[in-house]
């Protein structure tokens, strides 16, 4: 499988007190294309990122199953406990098989 | 252009609109692979069904915010809050949100865990046309809680801007 960095915004704190609940905020760059199907226009299958998952110190503390009703340019929040200082994986899935990835460090103290 | 629109054949019930395609000219459909799906085989009611699995859910203990009018579908913020401890016994696994006239009624899930340390969770999503939204939160009691809300759009995700 392939592994390519995307353009992504991820807004979090850099460090936390230790088993406080930090909010992350994740936009991320994609057009989100819907399946095409109508008379007199080319079928186009769709291409979307259908999940997204987040990994913390190599465990998952989020996953987000997506559709085409979510927007183009798909944004997310969600919390987490600070447990330990490590870096959070954010990976996306995209219909077809990529897989995009960024992380992000939260220092714990 | 043909004489059927895109929205006219999207308006019929699924069977009626596959036999105004057929009419059209266009091979019939051989269960469409997910990646070529252009509205869900899954209703609205059904997907519920799906969640709940028999269970009768407790209206409460979970808001869902959604600007009640919204001037274009293509971008509506929601957020979903569920009440819960969020401790290992006692936690909210997954909120669902569903949409009663999207052509994917299954809009988006969260999963959660404990270590989520809260039951909220915002996004953005594309709405068809006004409708009924519900929020669906599962907890690691076997409980769940649904929320309902009508919203109102001008202009729907639908008009084919690209």
């Amino acid at each position: 499988m392939r592994t390519v960095p995307i353009t992504a915004r991820i807004t979090m704190p850099a460090s936390a007190r230790k088993g406080e609940v930090v909010t992350v905020r994740v936009l991320v760059r994609h057009p989100m294309e819907r399946a095409a199907n109508a008379p007199g226009v080319a079928p186009t299958p769709r291409r979307i990122l259908h999940a997204f998952r987040v990994t913390y110190g190599g465990e998952e503390v989020f996953r987000m199953d997506l559709s085409p009703g979510v927007t183009a340019n798909p944004y997310v929040e969600f919390t987490t406990v600070a447990t330990e200082s490590g870096t959070l994986v954010f990976e996306w899935h995209e219909d077809g098989g990529a897989i995009y990835r960024r992380e992000a460090r939260l220092d714990v103290a | 252009m043909s004489a059927l629109s895109r929205r006219a054949v999207l308006a019929l019930p699924p069977a009626m609109g596959a036999a105004a395609a057929r009419a059209q000219g266009a091979p019939p459909a051989a269960a469409p692979s997910v990646l070529t799906e252009v509205q869900s085989a899954e209703s609205f009611a059904a997907a519920e069904r799906a969640i709940l699995a028999g269970r009768v859910p407790v209206e409460g203990g979970i808001a869902l915010e959604v600007p009640p009018l919204s001037e274009n579908g293509n971008s509506v913020e929601l957020s979903v809050a569920a009440e819960s401890p969020m401790t290992a016994e006692d936690h909210v696994t997954a909120i669902h949100v569903l949409s009663e006239k999207n052509p994917f009624p299954r809009v988006a899930t969260f999963h959660l865990t404990p270590r989520s340390g809260r039951a909220e969770v915002s996004t953005r999503v594309r709405l068809a046309t006004s409708q009924t939204l519900v929020a669906l939160a599962e907890t690691s009691r076997g409980t769940v809680h649904r929320v309902g809300r009508n919203v109102i759009v001008i202009l729907g995700a639908c008009v084919e801007t690209g």
